[in-house]
């Protein structure tokens, strides 16, 4: 065991030249949050939709729901990942398909777009389970005071479904952020890509990993901790 | 375009991307599987075990598992493997792990904390009645765990396990990241050599749609199959 452990490294600049290594972590850091919460908005709502669309009566939309859940539950993120960013521009019209190519920052675009649909479909499956563990009759009341199937949804169904799955959702919050260092392999500079790079330009393997490993350890802990107080605030007084 | 779009590019890899990917794939998932149901299952008593020391240390390396992304987790263990094997062996220097091994250790001991988590659910759904009258009979910790406790819960738990087997297979197209050959490695090695991405990127994308799709099929299937009655 002859590994030369090297705290200070942190404070050493980096050979980017854009500040030191603990700055480098950090910018990964920021990319990682940004991604996860552009991510989250896209899952939030296409997911809310395809999981609505599994409750509804008609046949067509439990279809659509369904086959979306299963697309995209069943193909790896890593694979989807590329089919977002390496085929999706070569099959589109060429003019359309070399926009996306010289994007700027294509890599953040394809990550938090590629992440979106994929949490989506788990977001979908935590909503169903959400509106389906509610008690029929409330549909029904619904209906007896003359809501539309839209109204029943938007302010009877979805508001208790949500407080329901609030504890499964923060974990696929959490899920949805430790994937962003998923979007490293198509060049996105998150925090594990950021770690790995400090590790090759600095070769001091375990206090590069060992930062990053505090830093998701962190984030967890806040994201824990701010879905408790989002609980307690969202609770419908009286109930349990 | 996909008017363009070349079969004969998968036809010729279709020995490599299974002789050679899918092998790799397919057994990373059995013994990772195979070695987290075990290992999981040991965290998941050292948890309810109310030991001080061991179910502290077994919940600490559970969340701990849980709030890391599994790539890091695969470039951890990818460069701590070496210094572990020196220790373990004595040797000053560390020592080199092949790709296979290295990344079965890793997915070994990342998923037995997943595992851990369900088979402490399962462990947890059998009534405390049962362990209570094992004591009675004069049956000692293990032998109420191994005749009473855990066959119930591993038939409660099995589709749970097997589900997330799935997600282990999905997740094993991961190693990419150390450039091994896996069947994502190895449709990825094609795509760039012959500039075929497309084509690659589709087929594996309906290989692995195809294989989850028809496992989770099974899995459902199963659940009605093995659900106890009560």
């Amino acid at each position: 065991m002859n590994y030369n452990w090297n705290w200070s490294i942190f404070f050493d600049q980096s050979p980017e030249g854009t500040g030191t290594y603990a700055d480098m972590l950090l910018s990964g850091l920021q990319w990682t949050i940004v991604t996860a919460l552009c991510a989250w908005v896209i899952a939030f709502f296409l997911g809310s939709l395809v999981g609505v669309l599994r409750t509804l009566p008609s046949k067509t939309a439990n279809a659509i729901g369904t086959t979306y859940v299963e697309i995209f539950r069943n193909v790896p993120l890593l694979v989807q990942m590329f089919l977002w960013y390496f085929v999706l521009p070569e099959v589109l019209p060429r003019q359309l398909g070399d926009a996306v190519k010289q994007m700027p920052d294509a890599p953040f675009y394809t990550a938090v777009v590629c992440l979106g649909f994929f949490t989506a479909s788990r977001v979908a499956e935590q909503v169903r389970a959400g509106i389906q563990a509610l008690p029929r009759g409330q549909r029904m009341a619904g209906t007896a005071m003359g809501f539309t199937t839209y109204q029943t949804y938007r302010y009877v169904l979805l508001p208790n479904a949500y407080r329901i799955i609030l504890p499964p959702l923060t974990s696929e919050f959490l899920n949805n952020l430790k994937n962003t260092s998923v979007a490293l392999t198509i060049g996105l500079l998150e925090l594990t890509g950021r770690a790995r790079s400090m590790q090759e330009f600095s070769f001091q393997v375990f206090e590069a990993f060992t930062a990053a490993t505090i830093l998701y350890v962190l984030i967890n802990l806040v994201v824990v901790v701010a879905a408790t107080f989002l609980e307690r605030a969202v609770a419908i007084p009286g109930q349990r | 375009m996909l008017s363009n779009f070349d079969f004969s590019v998968i036809l010729k890899s279709l020995p490599y991307l299974f002789g050679q990917g899918m092998v790799f794939t397919l057994s990373l998932t059995a013994m990772a599987a195979a070695g987290g149901v075990v290992i999981g299952t040991l965290l998941a008593m050292a948890r309810l075990s109310g030991i001080p020391g061991v179910w502290h240390l077994a919940k600490g390396y559970v969340e701990l598992c849980r709030s890391l992304p599994l790539v890091l987790v695969i470039f951890w263990f990818y460069f701590l493997v070496p210094y572990i094997g020196a220790y373990v062996t004595g040797s000053s220097t560390p020592i080199q792990v092949g790709a296979f091994p290295s990344a079965l250790i890793t997915f070994t001991a990342f998923e037995a904390a997943y595992f851990a988590e369900i088979m402490r659910a399962g462990i947890q759904s059998i009534p405390k009645g049962q362990t209570a009258a094992a004591s009675a009979l004069g049956m000692n910790y293990w032998q109420t765990m191994s005749n009473v406790v855990l066959p119930q819960a591993f038939r409660n738990m099995l589709p749970l396990l097997l589900t997330q087997t799935i997600v282990l297979f999905q997740d094993t197209s991961l190693v990419y990241v150390l450039s091994l050959t896996d069947f994502m490695g190895a449709a990825s090695k094609v795509a760039q050599r012959d500039g075929r991405l497309v084509e690659m990127y589709i087929f594996a994308a309906i290989v692995y749609f195809a294989i989850c799709f028809s496992a989770s099929f099974l899995v459902r299937r199963l659940q009605r199959r093995v659900a106890i009655i009560r």
